[in-house]
């Protein structure tokens, strides 16, 4: 749009405050919080290890991501390619000296935290193609060295994680690129192009999927084939979140969660114990906070003037909603189990640091809304 | 104007913007649909996964029932319940199957053996299906186990109940005994099957299997949570079953503690009975064995010597024995004869020994003859001639009648005992029946001497003794102690009312001797109905039978007791186990001569005490040799003892 009126870049303190969206940060709040009860029954009703890293983490990230709100989005433009490049060596560091546990070589020990690299790949995805769009022209975003080089910048990634291996995660960072290009604006015959290709030769992909993954595919299609076995999760989960009811069966008394029934309740299952306790009623609570968030982010985007800021609202909302829909489709039998974690609700220090770095940009482009980068 | 953009920035906005709005739209139905999943699970589908939840997380355990108790007619128990301490594992729930049960064979020391005996049974039986390591630890070896406990994972030491029998070998053939319930038995008893937990024991034979679904009990439930590695987390609640019905016996323990012994170091058999009320006072068969050491399983070896003992330890012989009478029938004849106006009590028959009838040689027990014998003579003595003739004289079609009538070839005590033999009490019918051949009168001679075809179990003739010895009344077994209980008072009532009624009834039909017997068989089947024709017949019996114990020349005189107060009447018996051939018959072997399988059974019924007769008793030791020598002095002693425990027996009678 066409501003004719002159404004200095100078806000004082007092007026970043004034326009902070407050409206996200309590809903953000409000996730937190449930989160941190949702974690108090992990723990069988005491604050232990999980429950207690958990809020430790949550506050920290918290501040974090107000710091980062207050400093001027572009700053954040200007770093962008920096925070994708470090992203990278730290994936390339966990692939060569990464710490292994249940089989995937994701972590990276930094000995105050054991940090995922490919978690902050999801949000750098987004900074990266949100400046590399920005500078675009949209005559010349067709042409075949725009699609190109996102295209290697996109596939890098993906082909780490997926050699961790670590599938969920591989597809989450596709999925978020493929929409910022999308957003970006891409001819649709691509898109439509790519779809074909993947159609045709996933028979061929899932050859070369690890046994076990085969297995989750199937058991996705049959929980009842093995119901002790790869089924066993899907089965769980289900009854769990099915046995809530309207009301749920109250705090710290979900039988599935508290005998060990549900697995990784503490990460991807996480809303399966809340669903259990809490019922349709505090499930339908926390899908309108995370809606409300999703909509802010949205709304920030509509009125920040700058490109880079829109594009990154947008694709990060949409980003922050496949994760939402892919964790619950998962744990509610839609989608076969893959790893993926539950914005701010789900255990795991590296997921909420790019959640929240994410929030920060977000805020910081509320706050600078009209900021114009060239 | 939008940075980045330049001129071309409207566009790229209007792009993001519709594709951002392609994207809201989409959003929202996905949105709504997990909003929809959700619904469908927590609401509609809500019971089903509330029932799979506790099904997740509830276990039952059915612990063993508790089986009713056997009591004897004076209260005392014979068959009870004891605590045993056993030890159960549950291979499901053990890591290292292996490394558990060497810890255990240290900690209870047992064999190798034992330990792959258990590895066998391991590889044949689901996981999660009970192994009894130890089916009877005693205190130490228990508390050993529980102390050891937490380093024993999967080790369940377990208090459950076995089955105790105080009085070890003298109630097994009444009782039987219990056992691990086996497959047959969950097959053929639908109670076992849903009552069926682990080390559950069942009755293999005896009482024990007939009052099986009256004795066995419900089970207790526990009902725990537990989580999802099967660890027990807390008990939600406990269900008590009810213990199983006692059920109690007309037995006194006293005297059935006696028949053991006098039955000791031979094969044999006593039943004691009330000539009244039926009950069977005492029942007995020899030899026995312990059924205490079924509890556990009992040992092969031990097993197999008691299968094939020849004296056959596991025949109840006094229902599922089968015998020729011998001369314990003569009774039976006489009162035929006599019911059927066949001869005159005064007919003088001359026994020499023997007899030829029809080309064929008879021989008397006495080689040297009775001389002139009257019929209650030949009782009192034994007279084989004499019921030769009798027999002769009466056939062998009414001689059944009476017999069957006084309880021989039927069942004594019907369903209570599922080896229960009905004998055989021949007749002209019979035999072309059965064997599909026409009777000859040779046959009949032997009949009337208690040999040939017929054949009985010793309580039928205790049954037949205690009719004869009550006048003549139809009475009724029973070995349970029933709800209404008849006194023995109001039991001689009815007798006596039965009797003034079949006397007048003579009189009128005094002419119609012919129809008599036809008469007898369609007998209104009033309580304790008369079995006689006129009661002057049966106190004729009754009397011979008094002289053959108590007068000189008598068979059992050298075991009759002078005081009145033990006075008993008797009727000796031996029955010839193989046909004696002239040769032998010439030779006149000692017994102690003859092989132990071709010597005689002897056989002793009596009644008493003879003044106001009260319990009827038989005696049967197999191979004993005659009657008078090896049954008759067994008699003597049982009669007193039972005589003796009179008193007692009437006052717990008015208690009951």
């Amino acid at each position: 749009m066409y501003s004719n009126f002159s404004f200095t870049n100078q806000q004082t303190f007092f007026q970043k405050l004034r326009s902070i969206d407050y409206l996200l940060l309590i809903c953000i709040l409000l996730v937190g919080s449930i989160s941190c009860f949702a974690m108090y029954s992990t723990d069988g009703g005491e604050v232990l290890y999980h429950t207690k890293n958990h809020a430790i983490r949550f506050a920290l990230f918290f501040t974090l991501m107000l710091v980062i709100s207050f400093i001027n989005i572009k700053t954040w433009f200007s770093l962008s390619y920096l925070f994708y490049g470090v992203t990278l060596i730290l994936l390339l560091w966990a692939s060569l000296y990464g710490i292994t546990a249940s089989g995937s070589q994701r972590w990276i020990n930094l000995y105050f935290i054991n940090l995922q690299p490919s978690e902050l790949m999801k949000i750098a995805i987004i900074v990266c193609f949100a400046k590399y769009y920005h500078r675009a022209q949209i005559h010349s975003i067709n042409k075949f060295t725009n699609i190109f080089v996102p295209m290697v910048i996109l596939i890098i990634p993906i082909f780490l994680v997926i050699t961790q291996p670590d599938l969920g995660t591989s597809i989450l960072i596709a999925l978020s690129g493929i929409m910022v290009l999308w957003l970006a604006g891409i001819n649709v015959k691509y898109f439509v192009i790519a779809s074909i290709t993947f159609i045709v030769s996933a028979p061929f992909i899932i050859s070369f999927l690890k046994p076990y993954q085969k297995l989750r595919i199937l058991s996705f299609f049959n929980p009842d084939r093995d119901p002790l076995g790869a089924g066993y999760q899907i089965i769980q989960s289900k009854i769990a979140v099915g046995s809530g009811g309207l009301y749920g069966k109250g705090f710290l008394k979900g039988t599935q969660g508290y005998l060990e029934f549900l697995p990784e309740k503490h990460t991807d299952f996480i809303f399966t114990l809340y669903s259990e306790e809490f019922g349709f009623l505090g499930s339908l609570l926390l899908l309108i906070l995370y809606a409300i968030i999703i909509f802010r982010i949205i709304n920030i985007g509509m009125i920040s003037r700058s490109y880079f800021s829109k594009l990154f609202c947008y694709g990060f909302a949409s980003s922050i909603f496949i994760y939402i829909a892919v964790n619950m489709s998962m744990v509610l039998g839609l989608l076969p189990i893959v790893g993926s974690p539950l914005p701010i609700m789900s255990y795991g220090g590296s997921s909420m640091l790019a959640t929240m770095i994410g929030f920060g940009i977000v805020m910081s482009s509320k706050i600078y809304n009209n900021q114009i980068i060239s | 104007m939008i940075s980045g953009g330049h001129d071309t920035g409207f566009n790229k906005l209007k792009t993001i913007n519709r594709r951002m709005f392609i994207f809201s739209a989409a959003k929202a139905v996905i949105f709504f649909g997990i909003v929809g999943r959700l619904f469908s699970l927590q609401i509609s589908e809500n019971k089903k996964y509330l029932t799979l939840s506790d099904k997740n997380r509830l276990r039952e355990t059915r612990l063993p029932p508790i089986r009713g108790e056997f009591k004897d007619y004076f209260g005392n128990t014979i068959a009870g319940n004891l605590k045993v301490y056993q030890l159960h594992v549950i291979p499901e729930q053990v890591e290292d199957f292996r490394s558990l049960l060497i810890r255990l064979r240290d900690i209870l020391k047992f064999d190798n053996k034992t330990l792959s005996k258990i590895f066998a049974k391991k590889s044949t039986q689901k996981p999660w299906e009970t192994i009894v390591i130890s089916e009877n630890l005693n205190w130490d070896e228990f508390s050993k186990i529980n102390f050891y406990l937490h380093e024993l994972p999967g080790a369940k030491p377990i208090i459950t109940v076995g089955r105790s029998y105080p009085y070890g070998e003298s109630y097994t053939h009444v009782l039987g005994y219990v056992s691990q319930a086996s497959v047959n038995d969950l097959v053929n008893n639908k109670v076992i099957k849903d009552r069926n937990v682990p080390g559950l024991r069942v009755g293999k034979s005896g009482l024990e299997k007939k009052f099986e679904n009256e004795l066995i009990g419900t089970n207790s439930i526990q009902r725990y949570e537990v989580n999802a590695f099967g660890k027990r987390i807390n008990q939600i609640d406990f269900k008590e079953g009810s213990k199983g019905q006692t059920i109690n016996l007309t037995i006194d323990t006293e005297i059935q503690k006696l028949t053991s012994d006098l039955l000791r170091d031979k094969a044999g058999s006593i039943s004691v009975m009330d000539i009244y009320t039926g009950d069977i006072i005492a029942m007995n068969s020899s030899p026995s064995f312990d059924p205490n050491l079924f509890l556990y399983g009992i040992d092969e070896k031990l097993w197999n010597s008691i299968k094939s003992d020849p004296l056959n330890p596991l025949l109840n012989k006094t229902v599922s024995g089968l015998y020729s009478p011998g001369s314990t029938i003569k009774p039976i004849v006489a009162l035929s004869a006599l019911e059927n106006d066949v001869i005159r009590p005064d007919k003088q028959v001359k026994c020499e020994g023997k007899v030829e009838m029809y080309g064929e040689k008879y021989h008397c027990w006495k080689k040297k003859g009775h001389g002139f014998m009257s019929l209650k003579n030949s009782i009192k003595q034994s007279c084989d001639i004499y019921f030769y003739e009798l027999a002769r004289l009466l056939g062998v079609d009414r001689l059944s009648i009476t017999a069957k009538k006084f309880g021989l070839g039927a069942k004594v005590l019907g369903e209570y005992f599922e080896n229960e033999k009905e004998g055989i009490v021949p007749s002209t019918e019979w035999k072309k029946e059965i064997l599909g051949q026409n009777w000859y009168l040779g046959e009949t001679f032997i009949t009337g001497i208690g040999q040939g075809y017929i054949q009985t179990n010793p309580l039928q003739l205790c049954l037949m003794t205690a009719q004869l010895a009550n006048g003549g009344y139809k009475i009724y077994p029973k070995i349970r102690v029933g709800q209404n209980q008849k006194s023995y008072e109001s039991i001689k009532r009815i007798m006596k009312e039965n009797e003034i009624e079949a006397r007048e009834e003579a009189k009128e039909k005094d002419n119609a001797l012919i129809k008599a017997t036809e008469e007898f068989l369609k007998v209104d089947k009033k309580e304790h109905y008369p079995l006689y024709r006129n009661p002057e017949n049966i106190k004729f019996v009754l009397d011979a039978m008094f002289k053959s114990t108590n007068e000189i020349y008598g068979t059992s005189y050298s075991s009759r007791i002078d005081d009145l107060k033990y006075q008993f009447a008797g009727k000796t018996g031996t029955s010839q186990v193989k046909r004696i051939t002239e040769e032998e018959r010439e030779l006149d072997l000692d017994i102690s001569q003859i092989p132990y399988k071709n010597r005689d059974h002897a056989w002793f019924i009596a009644f008493g005490p003879y003044k106001n007769p009260r319990y009827a008793m038989s005696v049967l030791v197999e191979h004993g040799g005659s009657g008078s020598k090896a049954a008759a002095p067994i008699a003597q002693k049982l009669m007193r003892a039972v005589v003796d425990r009179h008193e007692e027996r009437t006052k717990r009678n008015i208690m009951v």
